[in-house]
């Protein structure tokens, strides 16, 4: 949200009455911009100490979306007629006797194509008003404008211009002019170098470096107005005593160009000899197409009375609802056709304004939302937990209640960490990198708990042996099925960290998980069974060798290997083994031996890994202790809840 | 010893009734009564013992008494420094004056200093030539005099002046001194019984336990702490809201997706393509895997439209739209992306829309300089009601009746912009400690440009609110740095004491 700082004292004057921090805090929580701070106290105590003081402030947080509130003249003017202390003003177009004219080439194209101006005639300026003007182009610039990006504004002393005016794109080495408060003229290529020693302008300068022309104003005399969206010409910058201001504006989009242009000169229009009035200047595009700038017409909708009240279970008659629009700066009247519609004129300083939902929320505003009746609605439904969740509380409780601490590290972390920390290779398919982190600690997304346990204990050293501790959390892994390349799997992983390694710690661990989720362990002499989980001894370069296994599962239901397919697969691999000519016995033998672990591998989950870490694991993760781990998938192990609708497949 | 000690202290109160004063006994094996501290604190050990089986009582008492200090008790011994410049020197007319250089190489360099001041204001020496001699045949070293009756008495009769003095003279210094009276206690005997501890399973066996003596039990002591495992304060806090959702009948949203699309993650809500939200200043960016699959494509197009051309009764952004920026991975910013899958699928599920009560809390992710207050990933705790004609009325009585299940009563709403729910309502709340309304939440009903292009029928409203919950665990638990709340540098202590959640 923008903070607009505004002198305090001048609004409370522009609003016709003083108000208590504590008053004006509370008119604007209603209004629903944002009190941060009342300087007064700050500047007294400054005066009191003798030491150089500006005039007390208000700070004042205003909605993204509300370009006409990002000044002192649009925060005043709108509070007013929120307050009832006047009406929303009308602007107007005030056209010459010969309208000025800008012509548009068609180069503008390749960079910026859309270009408006707007001229305020007999302004007197204050040196507040002046600053005021110069703080609203900078504002905008930094939030609709996304930091000159979209649309660039440049203002001028029409006076030292003659028109009509021509908006161009060339190639920088032919623009040459004297930027403003450079007291030599300079081609656009050497500004580029100048300004990259500029902070205030160089992050600008890479919305047009690379483009082969660069957007560039010229007045009749080929005067360079302004190089937008970079810097203005020094030959018609405006002053406190500039009378007649030429304001122009370039951007990439339309909707944009004509929101920018309006806020400008509607808001400072309130400066000149007749308030709110602004000449208009006719723009050529190079189509051959002719458009009146600005255009602030307001524009004519429609809300329904019955929407509104039903959105906010009030019952507003439509006469009700169109003055607390008035309120809101809208201008609205009951439709003489229908007695449910409001018709509503939005004025251009409320871009904000898409939808009757909108006008619906100015209504509520203006009503008070502390006003509005509080209701409990009625919709009826049953409460359903995820399977994810229940299963992960489930193993959270018991690990807890086995003595183990649960501890809440990072998703987010190093590639190092993920992979080199624990002696795994990078595969480029399973990791999901960052393209823009701000530090080395956000690279990838991890692929495993084991990082952050790790970094746990490291920063935990000094806590009493043993260190136990488990995660049960989500890591990602790409997947190039899905829409988003990706998918989260629920985890469940511990770490015991002891002046032993205690690997029958961390498999009691397990166990008793595996017991609470009625899945038995088996054995070698249970190898038939039906349903469990096993070990199955592994190399793995994250762990110590001879002191690593892959954890199985086989789910129930799907049936283990039995006779009839241990006699069957064999006899056939058994056959080709004999025509390639290899001892009989043995080749039956290792077929057999092949087959049965091809079947089981295919039949049996591998869910996760436990043992004792590589002690250059241990190392990399500066714990000067052994540690045995433990982490596996939790997703064999989710239960279908019901659904909650009957209905449901 | 010990022993003989409770026993003397036993035979005493026999005889005596009660030992008013303990610095009266001699304890065993000592040949003068027990005065100093030392051995009146031997006196309370035995006490102590003697109370647990409450055999005796005892009260405490204190006395104040003085002691000299390391150069009190030179100068009790050796005499003041003016005393002792005064012996060194010659009677006046009886031999050659010494030099302060040979005074010094006699008394040393200290006493020679001071003494010599003290000397002459004493009226005991004088200077002869370059040289000093005293005046005096004899002197009265009151200093000395004082302290010696000090060291023996532990006070002294020229009163307390006198002794002021001494001690701003760093000679003397004040000491406590406990003593004790004792009286018999409820147990009282004069033989001492071996006492047992803690009763055992031979004592059950044997019956032991009906004559044995048991000593007191220390009800002050703390426990022994259970070897217990412990569950993390966040997830506890968590835990609570789950159970406030699921009390007030909502069923929990799937949300594991850390991934997102530009397209699910704010094209679908409505967010407009240059929306600041969408900067690499604020969002994490995926850079491997490349890009989204393209999402839905009739849902897709009717979400292009509204953002470029409007529709539904909108005009829409008007602005230039890009594939590229809705097919764009990244690390989802709120879990509303989630919420707005979920409602796009149940606009077009089997059966037709259902009103619905959902929640969330997960994980999401923000591009932010870390501080005491901001971490680059948080929890967001999310509700959303989905219903026909429900209403701005429901959606603040609702958030009042949840607020209130966490303890909190004062809530005030604020408008505010968000861009895909209008109204839009900060939720603020009284804050008891700090006096003042802050911030706790967000609220409001999502907009028709989100919802029509979903396909949900006419009428249903939807209304949805999130606040993070770091923030009120933070507040809970009294912690002002999240990092020692979330991430590896959370003491793994703090979570073993963190205390239940309770709102």
């Amino acid at each position: 949200m923008p903070t607009v700082a505004v002198d305090k004292e001048d609004l409370f004057e522009r609003l016709g009455q003083s108000y208590t921090t504590e008053e004006f805090d509370h008119l604007c929580f209603e209004f629903g911009i944002e009190l941060d701070e009342d300087t007064t106290v700050e500047v007294e105590e400054a005066v009191k100490k003798g030491l150089p003081a500006e005039r007390p402030q208000l700070k004042i947080e205003v909605p993204a979306n509300r370009y006409d509130l990002l000044c002192i003249e649009g925060i005043a003017r709108a509070l007013r007629v929120f307050l009832q202390k006047q009406k929303a003003p009308v602007y107007k177009l005030v056209e010459p006797a010969s309208m000025l004219t800008a012509t548009v080439s068609p180069e503008t194209a390749q960079i910026r194509p859309f270009f408006a101006c707007a001229i305020l005639r007999n302004v007197a300026f204050t040196p507040r008003s002046y600053a005021s003007f110069m703080d609203l182009q900078d504002k905008l610039h930094q939030n609709i404008c996304r930091r000159r990006q979209l649309v660039a504004i440049g203002t001028h002393d029409l006076d030292t211009l003659e028109p009509p005016f021509r908006y161009e794109a060339r190639p920088p080495n032919n623009i040459k002019f004297k930027p403003l408060n450079k007291s030599e003229e300079y081609t656009a290529t050497e500004l580029m170098n100048i300004y990259e020693g500029e902070k205030h302008l160089a992050r600008y300068l890479h919305i047009i470096r690379d483009s082969p022309v660069y957007p560039i104003i010229y007045d009749k005399q080929d005067r360079v107005l302004s190089m937008p969206p970079i810097i203005n010409s020094e030959h018609s910058k405006i002053t406190l005593d500039t009378k007649n201001i030429f304001i122009d504006v370039t951007a990439t989009d339309e909707t944009k160009l004509n929101i920018v242009v309006n806020i400008v000169a509607t808001m400072f229009s309130e400066y000149c000899a007749e308030p709110y009035s602004i000449e208009p200047v006719r723009v050529v595009y190079p189509d051959g197409r002719t458009v009146i700038q600005p255009d602030i017409s307001s524009r004519r909708t429609t809300a329904r009375a019955s929407y509104i009240n039903s959105c906010t279970a009030l019952s507003l008659s439509s006469e009700e609802i169109a003055s607390l629009l008035e309120r809101m700066s809208l201008e609205a009247s009951v439709s003489p056709s229908n007695p449910d519609e409001i018709q509503v004129d939005v004025p251009c300083t409320r871009p904000d304004i898409f939808h009757e939902c909108d006008i619906m929320e100015d209504t509520a505003i203006a009503y008070g939302f502390n006003n509005l009746p509080r209701t409990f609605p009625t919709t009826s439904t049953v409460a359903q937990p995820l399977a994810v969740s229940k299963l992960s509380d489930l193993v959270r409780q018991e690990w807890a209640m086995a003595g183990w601490v649960e501890v809440l590290p990072l998703i987010l972390c190093s590639h190092d960490e993920n992979f080199a920390w624990l002696n795994r290779k990078d595969d480029n398919q399973t990791a999901i990198k960052l393209a823009n982190p701000k530090t080395a600690e956000y690279q990838v997304i991890r692929t495993s708990l084991l990082p952050g346990l790790l970094k746990t204990i490291r920063e935990n050293r000094k806590h009493p042996l043993p260190i136990r501790v488990f995660e049960t959390s989500d890591i990602a892994v790409k997947d190039k099925s899905a829409e988003r390349q990706s998918r989260n799997i629920r985890h469940a992983a511990a770490v015991w960290c002891n002046k032993t390694a205690g690997f029958e710690i961390v498999c009691g661990l397990l166990d008793r998980i595996m017991a609470m989720l009625e899945v038995p362990r088996i054995f070698t002499h249970t190898e038939n069974a039906t349903h469990g989980y096993y070990l199955k001894e592994t190399e793995d370069p994250t762990f110590f060798p001879g002191r690593a296994a892959k954890i199985f599962y086989r789910p129930k239901g799907n049936p283990p290997y039995s006779e009839s397919q241990m006699s069957q697969t064999p006899s056939g691999s058994g056959t080709a083994q004999e025509a390639a000519g290899s001892g009989p016995i043995a080749a039956v033998k290792e077929a057999v031996s092949a087959a049965v672990s091809k079947l089981k591998s295919t039949d049996d989950v591998e869910i996760g890994l436990i043992g004792i870490l590589h002690p250059t694991v241990v190392e990399k993760f500066e714990i000067p202790y052994p540690c045995s781990a433990l982490e596996f998938t939790l997703e064999p192990f989710m239960k279908e809840v019901p659904h909650i609708w009957a209905d449901d497949a | 010893m010990a022993e003989q000690l409770q026993q003397l202290i036993l035979d005493t109160l026999d005889r005596e009734k009660e030992i008013k004063d303990t610095r009266t006994l001699t304890i065993p094996g000592d040949a003068a009564p027990a005065t100093s501290q030392e051995a009146q604190l031997v006196v309370q050990g035995a006490l102590n013992s003697l109370l647990s089986k409450e055999m005796v009582t005892y009260s405490m008492q204190e006395a104040f008494a003085y002691a000299l200090t390391q150069e009190g008790n030179d100068i009790a011994d050796k005499g003041s420094h003016e005393a002792v410049v005064w012996s060194v020197l010659p009677l006046k007319g009886q031999g050659a004056p010494l030099s302060i250089k040979d005074l010094k190489q006699k008394v040393g360099d200290e006493t020679a200093k001071i003494g010599q001041g003290r000397a002459f204001k004493n009226g005991w020496i004088a200077k002869e030539g370059d040289g000093l001699v005293k005046l005096t045949e004899s002197i009265d070293d009151t200093t000395r005099n004082e302290l010696a009756e000090i060291r023996a008495t532990g006070t002294l009769a020229a009163g307390e002046k006198a002794i002021a003095e001494l001690r701003k003279r760093k000679l003397v210094q004040q000491k406590k001194l406990l003593w004790f009276s004792a009286q018999k206690g409820s147990n009282f005997s004069t033989s001492l019984d071996k006492l047992e501890t803690d009763l055992t399973a031979e004592m059950l066996q044997s019956g032991a336990w009906k004559t044995a003596k048991f000593k007191k039990y220390n009800f002050d002591a703390e426990g022994i702490p259970p070897n217990g495992g412990a569950l993390h304060p966040l997830l506890k806090v968590r835990e609570e809201f789950r159970n406030i959702f699921m009390e007030m009948g909502f069923a929990e949203m799937p949300t594991s997706q850390f991934v997102e699309s530009g397209f699910w993650c704010f094209d679908t809500l409505f967010v407009p393509q240059q929306h600041p939200a969408r900067d690499l200043q604020d969002t994490f960016y995926v850079s491997d895997p490349p890009e989204s699959l393209p999402p839905p494509t009739d849902y897709y197009e009717k979400v292009q439209k509204v953002h470029t051309v409007g529709g539904y009764g909108s005009i829409g952004y008007r602005a230039p739209w890009s594939d590229a920026d809705s097919r764009k991975l990244l690390l989802r910013t709120h879990t509303t992306a989630s919420s707005s899958n979920l409602l796009w699928r149940l606009a077009n599920r089997k059966g037709g829309f259902k009103p619905v009560k959902m929640f969330s809390i997960d994980r999401v992710f923000r591009n932010e300089a870390t501080d005491a207050t901001h971490l680059a990933e948080f929890h967001q705790v999310e509700g959303v009601v989905a219903d026909y004609g429900i209403s701005l009325a429901d959606l603040i009585g609702f958030m009042q009746t949840f607020f209130k299940k966490m303890g909190i009563h004062n809530l005030r709403f604020k408008p505010a912009y968000n861009p895909y729910t209008e109204p839009s309502l900060e939720i603020f709340a009284f804050h008891p400690m700090l006096d003042k309304w802050v911030e706790i939440g967000n609220s409001g009903m999502f907009r028709p440009e989100m919802l029509a292009p979903m396909g949900l029928p006419d009428g249903v409203q939807v209304l949805g609110w999130g606040l993070s919950l770091e923030r009120p665990t933070m507040i809970r638990y009294g912690i002002n740095n999240i990092r020692t709340l979330v991430g590896h540098k959370v003491s793994i202590d703090s979570v073993e004491k963190s205390a239940a959640v309770r709102f």
